[in-house]
Formats: structure tokens, C-alpha cells, sequence
């Protein structure tokens, strides 16, 4: 990729991110935090690759790591946040239901 | 050429979900929507990954992916409500180590890939391992493996000196491209996040842990760059650019500059006395503190890390509308970073569905407690520790508070008589209008409910 046109990306991304959450209630702030930390294990992908296209024996074992850990990063991120917000959806139309008797 | 084509347009489609995941999780609303967006993204990241061209090892891959992602699952799955912050941390952690290593790889192998492509790898494994290891001490410490909060002679000094030697060995590593120069300068990055996280405690847990997250984000935005890889670019960069702002909310919250945080963190000794402590802790029975809440009229319920520790959430909610039924005014007041992560309190009052509309941020509430007849106190301390307001030798001066001594009377549910985790006394104990119920949160609101349904019957 182009240096330049990287950095056009890098610059948007991190106004995108700013942006993005700069309005959350606190009542979101954990959850917001682990959904970020899952959306990091993204990290997975570029794992993937590094151990697709080890060659020596030390890269397949840090590709291998790195894809154990991606993937723990990744799955980890997601049943947490999953679980977290699965109580505040299930509060909610509780609360709703009853406002609506 | 069309495999291109299909691969770049998934990682386009992949990186939408992602910001929309997280936009949508920054509304109740819509958060769970969001969480759906950005694991469909997820999903779809990891499949098109795997035609990546030129690619080998998927029997290994196959391996690592059910193995790591497997045991994430289950143990994110068993592990409890009060433990979550220690989970995101770990989570977190494994990530950084993740980007650390596959610039491991690209550094070692040492193809030229131009001067810009090389130091954004050593910038991404240098944030990756530090994010790694910090995570590692901050769970260790939530956990309790880690009990003791530590203080190097010269702190600063020594987080100065190892960041100096990190970044030289960083530079000997590239220039000289020895495996040996390589493993010197993991060594020093891993070293250098222990070193900094091992003195931070208490309050300041959830700044740091959100530090390490923005860390993390951009070790892996780094690593995408070095890979080629814009999915993992915007997403990195996203991240770390919405965990800096949160991290930066969150010290502002407290009243401490992340630098102090960092740099100047909450010493444990307990101050003896402390300035202008007067008076004795007094001690009420549990039928007493339930008669004295039976007749009020307004009851504000400030919870704090005790609670989950206790897990005394359900307990809670049941006394809650014990209360409710004979027409006392319940409400709970949230600190901002009370517990061990922002919003920790929220996650658990909702797991025990305390209804929304009773849950109050500082600002909302802090003006109602001078009308209100309790105040209410689980296992919270240096949130409500009225030094803050006063007491300029103290180190928690200037965060903000909630006015819960302002209330008629004040009850605090406490494990002991121990000082709070900042390791700072707290007056409002020792206050004419404060009684102490010692014991852990759940037991003691167990004997509330007991009590309070006698008192009603």
C-alpha cells in the first residue's frame, strides 16, 4: 500500500474511533470496553497469515502462537461482551413490558 | 486476480461491520445489534482469510483456532459476573502478545520491506508485548494471584531507564538482525509493561485497563500496515483511538491526569489518623439499620467494589423492593469508577435486573442526598471518602465524589475495619451521622432482608 495513502487511513480511522464513541452513557462503558477489546482480536487475521507463510519451524511456532492467542482474543472478546450486553436486552424489554401493562 | 478481488471487497465489508458494530454498542438501544455487526465481521475476516494466497500450515492453524478460541469460550462462559474486568484483561492481553508475535516473525525474517514497513513492525511489537505483559499483572491483580501492590526505589527513574533500553535494543535488533538482538529487545518490551503496571492499584485499575486496550488496538493497527492488511489497520486504529478517549474520560472522571496515573500512583501506606479525622467508628446491629431504612422515606444505595466481591447484587435487589412495597423511595447512585471498571456496578445491578430507571450517575444524583434520609453504603469506599473535597494532603483529593455524608444518615456495609483499597482513611466512617454494619455484603444483606420481613409482617 501506498505510505501516503496509509496514512490518509490511519488519520480517518482514529477520528472514526473518536467519534464513534463520544457519546456512549457510562452504564455502556464496560461493555463498549470489552467489545473493543474484541473487535482488536482481529489480530487474528493477520496471525493466519503470518503462520500461513512460515517456513521455518521457529515461525510455525510464533505463527502458531499468535494465531492461539488471536483466536483466544477474538472468541474470549465476543462471549463476554455477548453475555454483558444479553442483560441489559433482556432488563430492557422486561422494563418496557411492564410500562406497557 | 478475482481471489483478490473477493478477499480485498471482505475486508472492506469487514471493516464497515466493525464500525458499525461499534457504534451500535455505544447506544442501549442498539447495542446488542452492534455486538451481532462486529462478530458477523469477525466471522467473515477469519473465512476469507483463509484463501489468503500462498498460504500453508492450515493443519496447524486448524490446531491453534479450536485450541485458543475453545478455551476462551468456555472460560468465558463459566467465568462469573464480578470477574469480568480480569477477563477483558486477559482477553486484551492476548491479543497484544498476538501482534507481538507476528511481528516476531516479520522482524526476524528481515526482509526489506523499507525503513517505514520496519520500524512500524518494531513500534507495533514494542506496544504488543508491553500491552501483553501489563494485562497479564493487571489480572494477576483483580484476580488476587497478585496481592501486593509494589514499589520499586525510584520508580519513575527505572520505567525511564527501561524505556530508553527498550527502544535502543529495538534499534540494535533492526540494525544488526541477530535472533539473540531480537530476543534482548522482547525481553526489555515484555519487562518494561510489567514494570509499569506492577505499582498501579486500586482506583486507578480501570484507566490502566483501558490503556492497555487503546495499546493493544494500535500494536495490532500497526501490525496490519506491516502485513498489508486494512482491515486490520482501520479496525486497530479505531480501536485505539476509542480507547484512548475512554481511558481519557475516565481519568478526567477521577480528577487524575493519566499521567499520574501512571507516573505518580496512590501510595498503600495507610496514612495513621489521617488530617482532621475525629470521633469513633460506631457500630449498628443489622434490626437496627433495617428499622432505621423500614421508616425512612428516601433510601440512595451506593454500591461499590464490596458488592462484588460479596456478590450481593440479587440480595440487594431483593431488599430493594422490600422497601419498594411500603413506600420507600430506592434509588442507586453510581460512581464512575466504582469497582474495578467503568460501569462494573451497571453490569451487575442489571445481571440482578435492578430496573434502569433507578440507576444514577454522580452528576444526576449527587444534589438528592442532602434530602435523603439514608445513604446506604456497600462496600464502597474511596468514592464516597469526603477527604477528596477537603483534605489536600490527600491522595485522592480533587476526584470527585459522591455527597453520600451529606444524607441524614449513613450506613456502611464493610468487610472490616481496614482502610479502602487507595489505602486511604476515610472520614465520613468516623462521622456523627455514619453507623459501620461490618461483615461480608451478602451475609449482612441477607440479615437486612430477614430482619426488614419481620419488620413488615
Amino acid at each position: 500500500m501506498e505510505g501516503f495513502v496509509a496514512l490518509y487511513i490511519i488519520m480517518l480511522a482514529a477520528f472514526t474511533g473518536y467519534a464513534v464513541i463520544s457519546r456512549v452513557p457510562v452504564i455502556l462503558h464496560t461493555p463498549l470496553m470489552s467489545g473493543s477489546n474484541f473487535v482488536h482480536g482481529v489480530v487474528l487475521v493477520g496471525a493466519m497469515v503470518a503462520l500461513g507463510q512460515a517456513q521455518t519451524p521457529f515461525e510455525q511456532a510464533i505463527g502458531f502462537l499468535a494465531v492461539l492467542l488471536g483466536a483466544g482474543n477474538a472468541v474470549g472478546g465476543y462471549v463476554v461482551t455477548e453475555r454483558m450486553l444479553a442483560m441489559f436486552k433482556s432488563e430492557k424489554n422486561r422494563t418496557s413490558a411492564k410500562k406497557g401493562q | 486476480m478475482t481471489r483478490e478481488v473477493v478477499i480485498n471487497s471482505s475486508y472492506f465489508v469487514v471493516a464497515f461491520l466493525f464500525i458499525l458494530g461499534l457504534k451500535g454498542m455505544s447506544s442501549p438501544v442498539t447495542a446488542r445489534r452492534g455486538i451481532t455487526w462486529a462478530g458477523a465481521g469477525m466471522v467473515l475476516a477469519t473465512l476469507v482469510t483463509f484463501a489468503w494466497p500462498g498460504m500453508g500450515n492450515y493443519g496447524l492453524m486448524i490446531i491453534a483456532l479450536i485450541l485458543g478460541g475453545g478455551i476462551s469460550w468456555w472460560s468465558g462462559r463459566v467465568v462469573r459476573m464480578t470477574d469480568m474486568p480480569q477477563m477483558v484483561a486477559l482477553f486484551n492481553g492476548m491479543g497484544g502478545g498476538s501482534a507481538a508475535a507476528i511481528a516476531a516473525i516479520e522482524l526476524a525474517r528481515g526482509e526489506t520491506h523499507g525503513t517505514a514497513v520496519t520500524v512500524l513492525a518494531a513500534l507495533g511489537a514494542l506496544i504488543g508485548s508491553t500491552a501483553f505483559s501489563g494485562s497479564c499483572i493487571a489480572f494477576a491483580k483483580l484476580q488476587g494471584i497478585l496481592r501486593k501492590t509494589m514499589h520499586l526505589p525510584g520508580q519513575n527513574a527505572v520505567n525511564v531507564i527501561l524505556a530508553v533500553l527498550t527502544i535502543i535494543s529495538a534499534i540494535h535488533a533492526i540494525v544488526s538482525g541477530t535472533a539473540a538482538g531480537l530476543a534482548v529487545f522482547f525481553g526489555f518490551a515484555l519487562l518494561l509493561g510489567v514494570i509499569i503496571t506492577i505499582p498501579i492499584g486500586g482506583a486507578d485499575m480501570p484507566v490502566v485497563i483501558s490503556l492497555l486496550n487503546a495499546l493493544t488496538g494500535l500494536a495490532v493497527g500497526f501490525e496490519g500496515y506491516v502485513l498489508n492488511n486494512p482491515a486490520m489497520m482501520i479496525a486497530g486504529v479505531v480501536v485505539g483511538a476509542a480507547g484512548s478517549l475512554l481511558t481519557r474520560l475516565m481519568a478526567k472522571a477521577m480528577n487524575r491526569p493519566l499521567f499520574n496515573v501512571l507516573f505518580k500512583p496512590i501510595t498503600g501506606e495507610v496514612r495513621a489518623g489521617g488530617a482532621g479525622i475525629t470521633g469513633t467508628m460506631k457500630e449498628i446491629s443489622a434490626l437496627d439499620a433495617a428499622a432505621m431504612l423500614r421508616y425512612a422515606r428516601k433510601v440512595i444505595i451506593v454500591p461499590g467494589y464490596g458488592m462484588a466481591v460479596g456478590q450481593a447484587q440479587h440480595k440487594i435487589r431483593e431488599m430493594t423492593e422490600l422497601l419498594e412495597e411500603v413506600g420507600v423511595e430506592v434509588k442507586f447512585a453510581i460512581h464512575p469508577v466504582a469497582g474495578r471498571m467503568p460501569g462494573h456496578m451497571n453490569v451487575l445491578l442489571a445481571e440482578a435486573d435492578v430496573p434502569y430507571e433507578k440507576i444514577f450517575d454522580l452528576e444526576e444524583i449527587n444534589e438528592e442526598f442532602s434530602q435523603t434520609d439514608v445513604t446506604l453504603v456497600i462496600g464502597a469506599n474511596d468514592v464516597v471518602n469526603p477527604a477528596a473535597r477537603t483534605d489536600k494532603s490527600s491522595p485522592i483529593y480533587g476526584m470527585p465524589i459522591l455527597n453520600a455524608d451529606r444524607a441524614q444518615n449513613v450506613i456502611v456495609i464493610k468487610r472490616g475495619k481496614g482502610a479502602g483499597y487507595s489505602g486511604t482513611e476515610n472520614p465520613l466512617f468516623y462521622a456523627e451521622n455514619a453507623r459501620m454494619l461490618y461483615g461480608n455484603a451478602q451475609t449482612v444483606v441477607g440479615e437486612l432482608i430477614k430482619d426488614l420481613k419481620e419488620l413488615m409482617s
